[in-house]
């Protein structure tokens, strides 16, 4: 099995009719997704490639049936799009786009959780995810995954959840699912969220987890896992080097008040019997070792 | 972006949070005719993106226009923890019957906004923290809702101000809630923020920290830009709309995907290396960029070797390589240059880069081999 996402889920891509849009939903739809619309309010009743372009995704929702939508708009619209895609009954948001306002994140993601309790969303910020040889959802290389588990994979980089994933092919290990949620402040979908799914998934046997520095996402991910979890979890942090005060890259990347550390964050999923590495080769390679052993 | 204290009095006065008189300057004589204007006692103050001003002698009280005179020119100039002092704010001094302290800022946590209130006010908050947690007040506000007068009253009196102070310091906090979400803002904080003898609640102090994300409906905030604390190889690479921040190595790093960059940084690291910097190209990176970001570690005198690490998502392979290409018909390259080419379109990146392959321009298979070829360049 794989979780959130399969061959039966949907997708009404918004956003389709720009150009990373298009690039990215096409490689989709050759990769198996079911691509089934796109949206835009000023274009419906045209086409992307094949794929019915409507104007809202409540239409899309309507007319061919979509349960999950992509989100490829520029940050100013995210907030409404987000929104949109919540208040037309999607049970998967998932939002590519970077350089969103914490604030509004932070304001969407609380309106979420009390409005639309069952609507999952992603990122923002984040590669989207990949269910190996059922479908794919956003910028991930496809061919880079091998299909079949027994591995699931949850990563707040983008880069290094695509690293991930070429380690494990390189060493012929399948995932059920590769979840990238984010570097921004106030991601959608925590480790926590894809932690516990993993646990409850009976072909996901074991989670290799990328975290990175800023915040305390990984030390409650490493109580989650002390309490919580049988399944055996390989780890990496990045950002071990991260000079204090500044934002790597990532708006959530940063060590502030000596909190937030690679360090901290290392020590607390050693501590909940995670097998953390020290690059990610060496998770990988963590990863392996667990597999033999299952 | 942090903003100075100066800017951040303005960005309060805009949102009707009381501050005291004052203007910016940076020379001594018009330091004296902002002194005259707001009146004396004027305190002078430096400002840079640090603290311990006060410590420094950055921060001084002036009775009259001679002793304006002199601690400006004083602290014009100074080095406070490194950062030269060019600007100075003037203002009319405050009376202070008692010090608080007040902040928002977002619980990434909780995923909810935090406000905290002490009346241990006038020190930094994290020692509060350690030393006398209960000294906090606190309250978590739903971003989806906002913050209601009652709750903020409520949050208020559980902090056991001076009484008096409370009706001032509800008025400030709202207006502080407002600047702080109608800003996005990432921080606002008083400290001190004071009662006056005569019952005013104000603030003395402003610290505050703004989102670069939200710039798009801020146009104003292109001000703040200028004052930003960055190195020259920093402001470079800012002005090409790179993520870049400045190490003390001798491996330049280029990567794409802000945790593959940092990675990088650790990999060379952990392979006897000493990494020059953290520079993330970001998704969507085209010749343009690529040749943008070569042109900024290209200037670096400390770089000895370039590592280039690109694994393929939303950066397409053959971008990536006609970029390295490009920019290396128009930047004159000095370090040699490693790099290490994976993910989407990587196969048609490598053709491409294939013959331009040399003892300066050379290609590993993996992160790790990468790194060590770059470091062993470097030494």
């Amino acid at each position: 099995m794989s979780i959130f996402l399969d061959e039966n889920t949907k997708v009404v891509y918004q956003g389709l009719t720009g150009s990373t849009g298009r690039y990215y939903g096409n490689l989709n739809k050759e990769y198996g997704t079911q691509v089934v619309a796109g949206t835009h309010p000023k274009k419906a009743g045209t086409d992307v490639d094949g794929v019915p372009i409507f104007a809202s995704v409540a239409e899309a929702k309507a007319e061919v049936g979509a349960n999950a939508s992509c989100i490829f708009i520029p940050a100013p619209g995210v907030k409404g799009a987000v929104l949109e895609a919540a208040e037309a009954g999607m049970d998967l948001i998932v939002c590519i786009t970077e350089g969103v306002p914490a604030h509004d994140e932070a304001e969407f993601y609380n309106i979420l959780k009390r409005d639309f309790p069952d609507t999952r969303l992603l990122g923002p910020n984040c590669p989207g995810l990949i269910s190996p040889g059922k479908a794919n959802v956003g910028i991930t290389a496809g061919h880079i995954a091998k299909a079949g588990g027994p591995v699931g994979i949850v990563s707040r980089s983008g880069t290094l959840t695509y690293q991930a994933l070429y380690e494990l092919q390189q060493k012929d290990i399948g995932v059920t699912t590769c979840v990238g949620i984010g570097g921004d402040p106030v991601p959608g979908t925590s480790f926590i969220d894809c932690l516990e799914a993993f646990e409850a998934d009976p072909e996901t046997k074991a989670v290799m987890m990328i975290g990175e520095i800023g915040g305390s996402a990984e030390e409650e991910a490493a109580d989650f896992i002390k309490n919580h979890m049988t399944k055996p979890v390989s780890s990496y942090v990045a950002g071990v080097t991260a000079p204090p005060g500044k934002k790597m890259g990532h708006a959530g990347a940063i060590v502030s008040g000596g909190k937030g550390t690679a360090k901290a964050k290392m020590e607390a999923l050693t501590d909940a019997g995670v097998k953390v590495g020290h690059n990610p080769t060496e998770a990988g390679e963590l990863m392996v070792e667990i597999v033999a052993n299952l | 972006m942090d903003l100075l204290e100066y800017q951040g009095k303005q960005f309060f006065a805009t949102y009707g949070i009381p501050v005291s008189d004052g203007e910016a300057c940076s020379d001594v004589d018009a330091a004296v005719a902002i002194a005259d204007r707001v009146g004396y006692p004027v305190v002078v103050k430096a400002q840079v993106h640090t603290g311990g001003r006060g410590k420094a002698g950055g921060v001084k009280l002036a009775e009259n226009a001679d002793e304006c005179r002199e601690h400006a020119s004083n602290i014009l100039g100074l080095d406070i923890k490194g950062h030269i002092v060019e600007i100075i704010w003037i203002e009319n001094a405050s009376d202070i019957a008692e010090e608080y302290y007040a902040s928002f800022t977002l619980d990434r946590s909780a995923k909810k906004h935090l406000g905290m209130l002490s009346a241990e006010g006038g020190v930094e908050i994290e020692t509060v923290a350690e030393e006398n947690p209960d000294a906090i007040s606190k309250i978590h506000v739903d971003p989806a809702e906002g913050l209601s007068e009652a709750d903020c009253r409520a949050w208020v009196e559980a902090a056991n101000l001076n009484p008096d102070a409370n009706d001032g310091a509800v008025d400030i906090l709202m207006k502080l809630y407002d600047a702080y979400t109608k800003g996005d803002a990432d921080l606002c904080e008083i400290n001190p923020l004071i009662l006056k003898p005569t019952g005013e609640v104000h603030a003395l102090d402003a610290k505050v920290s703004l989102d670069g994300n939200a710039v798009f409906r801020h146009e104003d905030y292109a001000q703040f830009d200028a004052t930003q604390p960055r190195d020259e190889r920093e402001e470079a690479a800012h002005e090409k709309g790179l993520q870049y921040v400045g190490l003390d190595g001798s491996v330049g790093v280029i990567a794409n995907g802000a945790g593959l960059a940092m990675s990088t940084v650790d990999v060379i690291n952990q392979v006897g290396g000493e990494p020059a910097n953290f520079l993330d190209i970001g998704g969507g990176a085209n010749a343009d960029v690529m040749a943008g970001a070569l042109e900024v570690i290209n200037n670096d005198p400390k770089v000895k070797s370039i590592f280039i690490n690109i694994f393929g998502g939303i950066t397409r392979g053959e971008e990536v390589a006609n970029g390295i290409i490009e920019a290396m018909k128009r930047v004159d390259i000095d370090s040699p240059i490693v790099i290490r080419l994976d993910g989407t379109n990587a196969q048609e990146g490598r053709e491409i880069l294939q013959p331009a392959l040399s003892d300066t321009l050379m290609m590993e298979p993996t992160m790790l081999d990468a790194a060590r070829k770059a470091v062993e360049l470097a030494s």
